[in-house]
């Protein structure tokens, strides 16, 4: 009986065994993860039509805020740049939005709390899984659009951080214009009512009501609004697309 | 079954007559067996891809948040007296060690790694969850496209309401059922074409309440779809819930493919099997008691188990 059933074992992970491994070839082929990718275009559409743009992200109340705001990736950007900011707790710090603006501008964090802002208290969900709440103070991201004129060809920002990945594989994001506009968009100086941490983003970072964590560039150092995302990084328009996640994170 | 006395007198003419008296029958219709095989691809790949996923956070809660110390189930790793990874798996209060299988496995190259959920049951093998994203969410589209697919098919031929409905003398017969299936005794012959009490509420669960509740279970992990779903999300206590039912739901998938696994096997593997594949299924035309000893005419599959 125990032979019997080692036997039925080893042949059951087996099977998985071999099914796994099949599938391990399949994702590292050239056409399989591609594939495989198509569903994302399909997931991106469909869930466009079942939720519309405007849609918003539901807003708890200061009770669900988490306890703690797990921070998830860089928590401590290294660079000499971010470094001699964080030194001078930021206080020459500007943003800066280029790219195809009719009038490119720096702006410091009080000009950027002059322009529209808005509090909300959302949720935040990574692709890993876990999610946590927080109170989340910024400035829309389209008072800031608004403020330096978008240049008709412009589809997409970019979203260029201080933190490096690897040596000189500075974190970058981006997101196409609709989302852009989303009153949910922000970027963030403020969570739970504090200054944003550091191991949170400080002093800058975005905000999307509707998409997975790694959309949520932190450490934001500039803005580029462009017509592709091509020429930036590997060309899938974020560091995480480019080690093979989907730009669109809304599933 | 048979008497000493049947034994005796089972002369040479009877297992002729026994082959006759077996009749085969075109059971499953080609689209039915299109969409079954499909369904065990898609819910196999998008098992083994989910427990990819899982293992980026193995752990579960209830309600909206994940703060740290409130997980309900843990896949983890500790270090023994030893200084050697010992596996770890949690539930609620309760801690087991389950080193080589969950928390801590041995990876391709045969050293013990951190990981929920053993290699040989994920898809990719090595951690890589973009990959295993890619493999759940094409596949979701499969077995979703494929269940709508089969809804209505059934609906439109009436295999739903003929087949899977249960009629007011199934629910009558439902304590004889049960008393069969925990015998493992199986109806022959006309009776074994129509789908007993227990199979129709199994295949009803399954369909409505397994492939139903998992599809928007998924669907209430996305944050885009939170937007319009989120008194779906805020019914089953939060989003980290939703995910935890995901989970449930898709080990109770598990359990009904081994029950239907192991019924298939007791009642006969290769003519199950043929009739998923070719839709043909043999059955007795005659009643039980007159069969000869089964082993010497009809083969194994045919048997009568009890």
């Amino acid at each position: 009986m125990t032979d019997r059933r080692s036997f039925l074992r080893m042949t059951m992970v087996g099977a998985a065994g071999v099914l796994v491994v099949g599938c391990d070839r399949i994702s590292r082929t050239l056409w399989g993860p591609d594939v495989l990718g198509q569903a994302e275009g399909l997931n991106r559409r469909v869930q466009a039509l079942l939720s519309p743009s405007g849609s918003m992200a539901k807003e708890y109340t200061e009770a669900d805020i988490s306890p703690v705001f797990h921070p998830n990736g860089t928590t401590m950007p290294a660079t000499p740049a971010y470094q001699a900011l964080l030194a001078d707790n930021f206080r020459d710090y500007k943003l800066q939005v280029d790219g195809l603006v009719r009038r490119p501008a720096s702006l410091s964090i009080d000009q950027l709390k002059r322009l529209d802002t808005r509090t909300q208290i959302t949720r935040h969900d990574c692709v890993e899984g876990w999610s946590a709440i927080g109170k989340w103070q910024g400035t829309a991201l389209s008072a800031v659009l608004d403020h330096v004129g978008v240049d008709p060809r412009a589809r997409f920002v970019v979203f260029h951080c201080f933190d490096e990945m690897e040596e000189d594989t500075p974190y970058y994001e981006s997101i196409d214009l609709t989302e852009a506009r989303h009153p949910q968009t922000l970027l963030a100086f403020a969570l739970n009512d504090k200054p944003l941490p550091v191991p949170n983003g400080a002093p800058l970072r975005l905000r999307i009501g509707r998409q997975l964590g790694y959309k949520q560039a932190k450490y934001l150092a500039r803005i580029e609004l462009v017509s592709s995302l091509e020429d930036i990084g590997d060309g899938n328009g974020g560091y995480w697309e480019d080690q093979g996640y989907e730009w669109y994170a809304g599933i | 079954m048979s008497t000493e006395s049947l034994d005796a007198g089972a002369s040479a003419p009877i297992p002729i007559a026994n082959r006759e008296s077996r009749r085969t029958v075109y059971r499953h219709p080609l689209p039915i067996r299109i969409m079954h095989w499909i369904n065990v691809v898609a819910l196999t790949l998008m098992f083994l891809s989910g427990l990819q996923i899982f293992n980026a956070h193995p752990s579960l809660y209830w309600g909206n948040r994940s703060d740290e110390g409130t997980a309900i189930f843990a896949l983890g790793a500790r270090e023994d007296a030893a200084g050697k990874l010992q596996g770890a798996t949690r539930i609620g209060k309760h801690e087991f060690t389950t080193t080589g299988v969950l928390g801590v496995s041995n990876g391709s190259d045969g050293s013990p790694q951190v990981r929920g959920f053993p290699s040989w049951l994920t898809v990719p093998g090595p951690q890589w969850l973009a990959m295993g994203r890619r493999w759940h969410f094409f596949f979701a589209w499969v077995f979703v496209l494929n269940g709508l697919c089969y809804v209505g098919y059934a609906i439109a031929t009436r295999h739903l309401q003929r087949d899977l409905w249960p009629t007011g003398a199934d629910w009558r017969g439902i304590g004889r059922s049960i008393v069969d299936h925990l015998r493992f005794k199986h109806p022959h012959g006309d009776e074994a074409l129509r789908y007993n009490i227990l199979q129709r509420l199994a295949y009803l669960t399954v369909i409505f309440v397994f492939g139903v509740g998992i599809v928007l279970m998924g669907l209430a992990m996305s944050p885009r779809m939170d937007a319009v779903l989120s008194p779906l999300v805020e019914a089953v206590g939060g989003r980290q819930s939703a995910r935890t039912i995901h989970f449930i739901i898709a080990w109770g998938f598990v359990a009904f493919v081994l029950i239907h696994v192991f019924e298939v096997l007791i009642t006969g593997v290769f003519n199950q099997l043929r009739g998923m594949i070719t839709g043909y299924y043999a059955i007795d035309a005659s009643p039980r008691d007159t069969q000869p000893p089964a082993a010497e005419v009809v083969s194994s599959e045919d048997r009568p188990h009890d």
